[in-house]
């Protein structure tokens, strides 16, 4: 069996492959890469790849034919922000080749793909982009019917709107629960960003509710800036239970909206659920995920530890330090983009430095942020000191006020590059 | 010493086998790290838990250096009788802190 890997140029190998490879097979003209999954860490890798080089084949493998992205997503459970404002087509990717397919099964002895009506792509190199995917076998109780009597809503679509009207019917002086995972999980601030968005909303029009929040971990992301604002916003409302008062959520009932930890039970009238999680079912399928459920990466090329010649990018991979987010999966992408056009010309991948910027609402007008700079530094992806930080602790309210404009900013840059 | 948390089950039939958890808010120092002056910062760690049902001990345990912060502890018991279920902390500093429950077993 002849290296798929066709160099660019390389006519000895395309000579090569014409004589060994079955009849059936053509030597391909150019290289294919393919990728799998539209969001921001599939759709960014396949943009860039078509630009990078137009000696590179891209292919984009997406079933759905327009993808609702999370970031701002927590603004339209609290009625802040409508759905169209989350939604992105996939019109303007010219120069790849879109199959609105699901990718069913990775062949990687034969570095095929094959999709669910059967169909098969030859690949030179893959790129998973998959997500992430609910795990549901990690929480008894929990389940795709449960999740349609407590949401999730930690994919955005269908689950946000179901969250979002179930808070618009509770009765004031009602009782939102949500449950927040542990480590790692997509969007390490988001469950605190919903948390004071939804505070937001029961403040102005249910003020009588309360909100808890069931938290796996003892601590989170911008901790200090979210706990400075809901005492400052939203004074006796929201309740945050953390690991060590008990707040793991061990099992859930749908039939009585009750969360049980290892040491009580909540009733809610609004139970939030945010499951664990692991790299969506194609990383499993590829064998690229290990047995934490995410798929491990070498920090320079994205390239698999697990498959040679698979990347993983995005939410999926783990690799040390960097949080999973968009901003995140949208700098991995284009890293991994520029690794796998140089691993295809036969050339030494340059060392990536990536930036990761996550903005969070508190309110409508109140913005906070982190930032962080990383690099490869013993095989991980490791945070570089001194460089990023999080918005000041003490920091007037026009600067919360700029944040809160900088995020949807940078909401508009980002989606506009990747799906404009 | 901090808050503890305690899970028993409130009913039980005789010569049922229950699970027991209970955890203590506490920093478990281990006297091995450095603080922001240079100096290690000391030691301050539980060092024994118990657990008495009806007055008797039916669990210790020792712990060291080496546990987590907010110790976590679950074992289970066989229900004998009605009774209290009594737990107990015992720090460095000779401090304990204690929480129990009921149990009605029929």
């Amino acid at each position: 069996m002849p290296s798929r890997r066709v160099l660019l140029g390389g006519a000895a190998a395309s000579i090569a492959a014409t004589m060994l490879a079955a009849p059936h097979v053509h030597a391909q003209a150019r290289p294919r890469v393919v990728v799998i999954g539209g969001g921001f860490a599939g759709a960014s890798c396949a943009r860039a790849l078509a630009l990078l080089n137009g000696d590179i084949a891209v292919t984009l493998v997406e079933p759905e034919t327009s993808y609702i992205a999370c970031p701002f997503s927590n603004a339209v459970l609290a009625g802040l922000r409508g759905m169209e404002a989350q939604t992105f087509g996939y019109d303007g990717f010219d120069g790849i080749a879109l199959i609105h397919k699901r990718a069913a099964a990775v062949d990687t002895e034969r570095r095929r793909v094959r999709l669910d009506d059967g169909t098969d792509i030859d690949y030179a190199r893959l790129v998973l982009a998959p997500g992430i995917d609910l795990n549901f076998e990690a929480l008894p109780g929990y389940d795709a019917a449960a999740a349609e009597i407590m949401p999730h809503a930690w994919k955005a679509g269908p689950q946000t709107l179901l969250l979002r009207d179930q808070l618009a019917a509770m009765p004031d002086g009602g009782t939102v629960v949500i449950s927040a995972p542990a480590n790692p999980f997509r969007c390490p601030p988001g469950p605190y960003e919903r948390a004071s968005l939804i505070a937001h909303y029961l403040k102005t029009a249910k003020p009588r509710s309360k909100l808890i929040i069931l938290d796996a971990k003892d601590t989170f992301s911008k901790r200090s800036l979210f706990e400075a604002a809901w005492r400052e916003l939203y004074p006796g409302l929201i309740e945050w239970v953390p690991l060590s008062a008990g707040g793991r959520v061990t099992e859930v009932d749908p039939a009585t909206k009750t969360l049980v930890t290892e040491f009580g039970s909540h009733k809610a009238d609004v139970a939030n659920v945010i499951p664990p999680q692991r790299a969506g079912a194609i990383a499993q399928a590829a064998g690229v995920a290990d047995r934490t459920g995410w798929c491990p990466i070498d920090p320079v090329t994205f390239e698999s530890r697990l498959q040679p010649g698979i990347h993983v990018v995005g939410d999926a991979a783990i690799g040390g330090a960097m949080p999973k987010s968009a901003f995140s999966a949208n700098a991995q992408a284009k890293a991994c983009a520029a690794a796998v056009a140089a691993l295809l010309r036969e050339r030494e991948p340059a060392q990536p430095k990536l930036i990761n910027t996550c903005y969070s609402l508190v309110a409508p007008d109140y913005g906070i942020s982190i930032a962080g700079v990383y690099q490869p530094r013993d095989g991980l992806l490791a945070e570089v000191e001194g460089a990023g930080g999080v918005s000041p602790l003490d920091a007037a309210t026009d600067v919360r006020e700029l944040e809160a404009v900088y995020a949807e900013d940078w909401f508009r840059t980002i989606t506009s590059e990747v799906f404009g | 010493m901090a808050r503890a948390l305690i899970n028993v089950p409130k009913t039980a039939r005789r010569g049922e086998i229950v699970e027991i958890r209970a955890m203590v808010a506490h920093s478990m120092e281990t006297g091995y790290r450095m603080g922001p002056n240079g100096v290690n910062m000391p030691r301050d760690i539980i060092r024994r838990f118990v657990c008495a049902y009806d007055g008797e001990e039916v669990f210790a345990a020792e712990l060291f250096p080496a546990m987590s912060a907010n110790p976590f502890i679950a074992f289970t018991l066989v229900a004998t009788t009605s009774g209290t279920i009594s737990f107990a902390w015992t720090d460095d500093a000779g401090e304990t802190q204690t929480a129990s429950a009921d149990i009605t077993v029929s």
